[in-house]
């Protein structure tokens, strides 16, 4: 029996198997944010070690970062969290891209985007949207800070492997149908349990046709339908992606490994635990309208009725549209939003704010609107201006902020007040996620461009 | 975290009857940029904003401010959770591990855990308990009769009993899982007793 993609890398990095329990794994890389980090290195000051290969690890704070300025942090307790992971890192020898620096931004747009992400890796960090980095054919996962003190301690961690789900999604995606439209609806299908335990792999023509953007926003989503991991098997457009990035091989080098990456596939007769097929025609642009990723509807649908849910499930239904303000069978379409936010490590790349641009080139910023832009990292930045972009959005009201997770968790200065709703391209609608009361629909650059423009819930097709 | 060893612990419970009860519900971000390790700062961040209004006063509805369900656990009493299904999706925050531990619960029963929340949870030596769909329920019904019912989990036997319907089931942990449980053994301590295995591996 051939075998998937995740067997492939999962076998290679088995340092043993310890008898009825986990797999002792080697980890390739170890990204760390000052959130996730801190008791892992006061553990291992407890117990007196080193970083076992500090070399494997790279730092960068993210949550903590504000994106209006970055010469300082004015919550202190924000602050010191930031500094201690500067601290950390000169203790251990530990590489670390600090708040402001050009090599700075979120670690799940950092780490693909200058290679340090690479085909055929075992990758962690201690933050569930780690899945994003798969996208590059690897097996990246989400851990807890107990477990990001062992991958210090010993590069290894002790994990059950889990099965494997394969999710094909065939066809060519409508016009205004984005990679994160293609994840929330196999979330809606699937709910945001579906691939709980299960590792899940990315393919079918819309993935094979879907740019390394699109797929790294995709893979990022792997979490909020239950799969700690989301491989895409490494092809043309992954190589094109990562070649001269910083830390990618160079000359023979680079060769040799693309050799290697070629062979990253799940070979024919490989078997899955699950597979799945979609049809990209089925998939439209598409909104939120609850408090789980999974309860989502195509932008021109309705809300569901509560016709045919048990008693149990209509309690909890209500209780979300109430934190909502919304009603059952209600129309969201056109229902004026308060605040709109591009960006986080679901939609923070350059290819999301071509989008954007794209959209509101020529347009005004709807006056009723807060809006944040803010891109993953000073490197997508950069190219924006490159570009040009800075400059549509200028044109049409908006303003370029910092690298930082900003609004997507309210861990720093950019919080929505509550009560009031919010668009967004981040990557959770949860109760309270932007802001304590804070009210969040989640949904593509496109679909956020151009309710920003209109101050209402809106479809970019009809724009 | 404490790490006490488990071997049999019966106790009365906390139903917590939400589904989807993701880690930002267990602890919203705001107590995530502490770099404390102080179990009673996470325990009495549990459930923080379900829990309590905008204003810090208790949300009268929610079970956990409900006579008898709002005593503090101790041993044989309120340190058992029965939780929704998809316990702990979301965010990888093992904040919320420490949450539930720090409040002094030491077991959670749910029909389903995320995975990331569920490998957080034995790390901090609270033991994620799997049974049935109609295994939970009865579970939510028997305490909603009688909030005083009990539950008794035997980690040696890997049984988890109503105490009061006498219906058990058998519950899946891994012989390593279990050891470390009962001998109040961790992971770290397994892999930096290994590192010659990782020295062979690096060097292959």
């Amino acid at each position: 029996m051939g075998k998937t993609l995740f067997d492939k890398i999962w076998d290679a990095h088995v340092v043993q198997n310890v008898e009825d329990g986990p797999t002792q794994l080697y980890i390739d890389r170890l990204y760390a944010h000052e959130v996730t980090s801190p008791q892992a290195f006061d553990t291992l000051r407890d117990k007196g070690i080193k970083a076992f290969r500090p070399d494997h690890v790279i730092a960068m704070p993210d949550h903590n970062t504000p994106s209006d300025q970055q010469d300082h942090i004015d919550d202190p307790i924000g602050k010191k969290q930031v500094e201690t992971l500067a601290a950390n890192c000169a203790e251990f020898g530990i590489k670390h891209f600090a708040m402001g620096t050009k090599d700075n931004g979120i670690i799940h747009v950092v780490g693909p985007e200058k290679a340090l992400s690479l085909p055929g890796m075992t990758i962690v960090c201690g933050d569930s949207h780690t899945s994003t980095h798969g996208a590059v054919g690897a097996i990246a996962m989400g851990i807890g800070t107990s477990e990001v003190a062992q991958v210090l301690a010993s590069q290894c961690i002790l994990q059950s492997k889990p099965k494997t789900m394969r999710i094909n999604v065939e066809g060519t995606l409508p016009e205004g149908t984005t990679a994160k439209d293609v994840a929330l609806y196999i979330m809606a299908q699937m709910t945001t349990s579906g691939a709980t335990g299960y590792a899940v792999e990315y393919a079918g023509s819309a993935i094979r046709n879907m740019s390394m953007e699109g797929r790294l926003t995709l893979s990022n989503l792997s979490i909020e339908m239950g799969s700690r991991a989301g491989l895409i098997a490494p092809d043309e457009v992954t190589f094109a992606y990562l070649k001269d990035r910083e830390y990618a091989p160079k000359g023979e080098a680079w060769d040799k490994a693309v050799e290697e990456w070629k062979k990253l596939k799940s070979d024919d007769d490989a078997v899955f635990d699950k597979e799945v097929t979609y049809k990209a025609e089925d998939i439209a642009p598409r909104i939120t309208y609850g408090t789980n990723p999974g309860a989502g509807i195509a932008i021109d649908e309705c809300i569901p009725t509560t016709d045919g849910m048990s008693e149990s499930e209509k309690a909890q239904f209500l209780s979300m549209l109430e934190y909502m303000q919304f009603e059952p069978g209600q129309k969201l379409e056109g229902t004026p939003v308060d605040y709109c936010f591009l960006g986080a490590c679901t939609n923070g790349r350059i290819e999301d704010f071509r989008a954007f641009a794209s959209v509101v080139k020529g347009k005004k910023k709807a006056d009723n609107v807060v809006a944040w832009l803010v891109p993953g990292s000073w490197l997508v930045r950069q190219q924006i201006i490159d570009e040009g972009i800075d400059k549509i959005l200028e044109e049409a009201g908006f303003e370029l902020r910092l690298p930082s997770c900003s609004a997507c968790l309210a861990m720093n200065p950019d919080k929505v007040p509550a009560g009031k709703l919010s668009i967004s391209t981040s990557n959770r609608n949860f109760v309270g996620r932007q802001g304590p009361g804070a009210r969040t629909i989640l949904a593509s650059p496109l679909v956020v461009a151009a309710s920003a423009i209109t101050g209402v819930v809106t479809d970019p097709r009809k724009l | 975290m404490a790490k006490e060893k488990f071997d049999i612990i019966q106790s009365t419970c906390i139903p917590i009857a939400i589904d989807n009860n993701n880690t930002d519900n267990i602890i919203p971000a705001r107590f995530l940029a502490f770099t404390t390790r102080d179990p009673k700062f996470y325990g009495d961040a549990f459930m923080h904003d379900i829990r309590y209004n905008a204003d810090g006063t208790p949300v009268a509805d929610f079970v956990m401010n409900q006579a008898p369900f709002n005593e503090t656990p101790s041993k044989g009493n309120r340190e058992i959770v029965i939780g929704g299904q998809n316990w702990g999706s979301g965010s990888s925050r093992e904040h919320a591990a420490w949450a539930i531990a720090g409040y002094g619960i030491r077991v959670v029963i749910s029909n389903s855990f995320a995975d990331i929340h569920r490998n957080n949870l034995l790390n901090c030596f609270v033991l994620p308990v799997i049974v049935s769909r109609e295994f939970q329920l009865e579970l939510f019904d028997t305490v909603a009769k009688n909030p005083n019912a009990e539950v008794k989990v035997d980690v040696p036997n890997q049984t988890v009993t109503n105490v009061t319907t006498g219906n058990s089931e058998h519950f899946d942990i891994n012989s390593y899982k279990k050891y470390c449980l009962m001998n109040a053994y961790d992971d770290i301590d397994f892999l930096l007793s290994n590192t010659d295995k990782i020295e062979n591996y690096e060097n292959k």
